[in-house]
């Protein structure tokens, strides 16, 4: 991702959740909350600073995302309202909104075919996109 | 037509970075009055009210323009400047060119504007300005102290030790407020009691000093140097001058057996009787029946306690007293309570007894508490063998659970909690759930350090989520511990909560009795954060303790001390110079229509049949008179008046439309 769109991104995921991630103080209380914490990868604690930090591919592409249950315990308790429920939901939806643009269709690759391409990719492309 | 000085301010680079001073001094320099313009690189120095001084004589100039920061910072500066070269001080304006021009704006050009309008309302204003001259109101020496814990009781003996007379007004029954329910104090573990019962002795007795216990004030008005207070001391129905103290009537209570009242001093942790001393070391040592408990005052029945009062204190006819005094200076020492938890409910502190919050913690860790100073679980009277202490509850919240502020206390407090348990069970097993341990002040790092390598309290960063009470009476703690990146799941006996701090409930009456300011969390706002801090923006006002912001006890003590010395260099006066920009009335205009004396805040304005002579004009008509020594000059009366014959001195409506007109010119 350029600078740009990283920046474009952080800003979706403001807007989608309304919530301010700069606000974040680190004090846990999401991670203490969360009944999803030991199945995630990227903690719930640490959604806020991967968006500050502008590493988005990181939490778009995590465990978390899917594993989050959105049961709401860190939303109602975040004591800074960044309310890291919210922007790991505006994550998800980031990904969801682009799913249909970003679909590889089979029709399509004979086109893209290159020698230089290894065959994984492809396979491994089908599979990201996979409903 | 006046002889008007101009004379703009760099301030550094604050005023000249964004506004071509030169460039204003040249406009300027052809306003009508205008008969001088300069400008200079801090015109509030030495140097620079020199060249004032040299100015006003060499060109015999009648009225000054400052175009430098705001008033609020050197009006008074500049006035004793004009006042030294022989101009009356009230000839002098500042044009704030500085908070309301290039502090703001980014542009040069349009900042440079502005700069010139601004100096440009203010010429037009001083071509109208007359001489004044300041009035003089004496100064009654006795201070008033609002809330008798140790801000109050620190204030009020530092002021009384230098030979002013004082009075304590405390709500409760006894002084000795939030400090007297703790058992040790941070950093040095001295025992409460031991280091503040002698001083509320000391005040007892101090001839200085006089106690108004459970009494509230009632209203306020007068000014600096001059106010009315009125004290309502609400009905003890126990005879000050007759009571022992002896606590047979609290003994024999039959209310006191049957445990329904909770104890106010001991957090609910314990009942006391319907006549009651809050706790052992009260001062002064005399009960109070509690009316709306006691069986007498409901039923007409009982009398247990008048019956059996050895020296006949116990007077049930007692009725509320109001007592007004005069006072020169009010110090608002009015503390801190924390604030009610019910919003989180993650914590279970409505659910379960063994959930507590850090005050309770300290009565029960408290030799003259409910436990008699035995640390045990309220549900099971079992002592806790592993204990959860909980950081920042409702402290740095940004919603509206809760307070933005860091409370200051908790870090400190839990640290001691955690190594006085530890001292006296060792086998104790404590797990600190914290954001961040904030321990700035002398000795205070070290004091936490000790906690965790002498006494291993183990520290965990990260917070809890919920606390979930079993059903075998334990409590099962959800956290995290950041550092690990580790879900914790923990039994625990106990949890304590070390709730957010806030002013006390009663704060926001008393700063509007006292026209005094207080910012969006209720505490006193102080005249300069950082040049001020003891004295409110309301002339007479003083700040002392919690009221003004979080604090410790040994910060707080010092404040108590330089609020003392405010109070003092202000008692220490015989006279003081009053504002000369007050309301006059002109009788010619006036019909007695009683609009002003209305909307007057100061009780002011009074009304009296003159004489009005004038053309086409000669009779007696009842018309209104201004008190210049309770004129604030606040102005409401002038745009409350519906003929105009009220007008600011200073301020006349003519000069501000005069400047509205230069403005827009």
């Amino acid at each position: 991702m350029t600078k740009q769109e990283i920046e474009k991104k952080v800003e979706l995921i403001k807007e989608i959740s309304g919530c301010d991630p700069y606000k974040c103080m680190k004090c846990g209380k999401c991670s203490g909350s969360c009944p999803a914490f030991n199945e995630m990868d990227v903690k719930p604690h640490q959604f806020a600073s991967y968006i500050v930090n502008g590493d988005i591919e990181s939490l778009v592409s995590s465990k978390s995302l899917w594993k989050c249950l959105t049961c709401l315990a860190c939303i109602e308790r975040c004591p800074r309202s960044v309310q890291p429920g919210k922007l790991i939901d505006a994550a998800r939806q980031l990904v969801e909104r682009e799913r249909g643009g970003d679909y590889l269709h089979a029709e399509d690759i004979p086109e893209l075919l290159d020698d230089d391409v290894p065959q994984q990719l492809l396979v491994s492309a089908y599979r990201r996109y996979r409903r | 037509m006046q002889r008007i000085g101009v004379f703009v301010c760099h301030c550094g680079t604050n005023i000249a970075a964004t506004v071509d001073v030169k460039k204003v001094v040249e406009l300027v320099r052809f306003e009508p009055g205008v008969v001088f313009a300069d400008d200079y690189m801090y015109m509030c120095s030495e140097a620079g009210q020199e060249k004032i001084i040299a100015a006003i004589k060499e060109h015999d100039l009648t009225g000054l323009v400052i175009c430098s920061c705001s008033p609020r910072m050197h009006e008074k500066t500049f006035r004793a400047c004009a006042e030294k070269a022989g101009l009356n001080p009230y000839m002098v304006e500042v044009a704030n060119i500085r908070e309301q021009c290039s502090w703001i704006h980014k542009d040069r050009e349009e900042a440079t504007e502005k700069a010139v309008i601004l100096a440009r309302a203010a010429i037009a204003k001083v071509n109208l300005n007359t001489p004044l001259q300041e009035g003089e109101s004496p100064v009654t020496k006795r201070a008033l102290i609002i809330g008798g814990g140790i801000a109050g009781i620190q204030t009020a003996l530092d002021i009384a030790d230098a030979g002013y007379e004082v009075d304590i007004v405390e709500r409760e029954p006894s002084i000795g407020g939030r400090m007297s329910q703790f058992d040790k104090t941070f950093p040095t573990l001295d025992c409460a009691s031991c280091i503040l019962t002698p001083k509320m002795v000391e005040v007892n007795q101090h001839p200085n000093i006089t106690l108004y216990t459970y009494s509230e004030v009632e209203g306020v008005s007068g000014y600096v140097g001059n106010f009315d207070v009125k004290i309502r001391k609400k009905a003890r129905s126990v005879d000050m001058s007759a009571c022992t103290g002896c606590g047979e009537c609290q003994a024999k209570c039959p209310l006191g057996k049957m445990g329904k009242i909770p104890s106010e001093f001991d957090r609910g942790l314990r009942t006391r009787p319907a006549i009651y001393m809050p706790f052992a070391q009260a001062v002064p040592a005399v009960p109070v029946i509690d009316r709306e408990n006691c069986t007498y005052f409901k039923t007409g029945k009982c009398g247990v306690c008048a019956k059996i009062c050895p020296s006949k204190a116990v007077n049930y006819e007692q009725e509320d007293e109001i007592v007004t005094v005069k006072y020169g200076a009010i110090v608002v020492a009015t503390g801190f309570d924390i604030i009610n938890l019910d919003k989180f409910g993650e914590y279970a502190y409505n659910e379960s007894p063994d959930v507590i919050t850090s005050i309770e913690l300290e009565r029960l860790m408290n030799a003259s508490g409910p436990t008699g100073g035995h640390l045990e679980r309220m549900s099971d009277h079992k002592q806790p063998k592993d204990i959860v202490f909980i950081q920042c509850v409702g402290s740095r919240c940004d919603d509206e659970k809760g307070k933005p502020y860091c409370s200051k206390v908790c870090c400190m407090y839990t640290a001691k909690h955690a190594m006085l348990i530890k001292d006296h069970w060792p086998d104790t097993n404590i797990t600190v759930f914290y954001i961040d341990v904030r321990t700035p002040g002398k000795n205070f790092d070290e004091f936490y350090r000790r906690a965790v390598e002498q006494y291993h309290v183990n520290y965990v960063k990260g917070q809890v989520g919920k606390v979930i009470p079993q059903p075998d009476g334990s409590l099962l703690v959800q956290g995290v511990d950041l550092l690990d990146n580790k879900q914790i799941m923990k039994k625990t006996d106990m949890v304590v909560l070390a709730a957010a701090v806030e002013p006390n409930k009663g704060v926001r009456k008393i700063a509007t009795m006292l026209t005094a300011s207080i910012d969006n969390n209720d505490f006193l706002t102080e005249a300069h954060a950082k040049l001020r801090p003891v004295e409110s923006p309301t002339a007479g006002i003083f700040l002392s303790g919690m009221a003004q912001g979080p604090k410790d006890i040994p910060e707080t003590v010092s404040q108590a001390g330089a609020a003392a010395v405010k109070v003092v260099g202000l008692l220490a006066k015989d006279k003081l110079k009053t504002n000369p920009c007050t309301a006059k009335c002109d009788p010619m205009f006036c019909n007695g229509c009683s609009t002003c004396a209305n909307v007057c805040p100061y009780g002011a304005i009074t009304y009296e049949d003159q004489q009005v002579r004038g053309p086409g004009v000669n009779e007696t008509r009842r018309v209104a008179v201004v008190n210049n020594a309770l004129c604030q000059g606040c102005g409401a009366c002038t745009s409350a008046c519906p003929s105009g014959a009220m007008d600011l001195q200073g301020f006349s409506n003519r000069q501000i439309t005069t400047e509205v007109d230069s403005i827009c010119r």
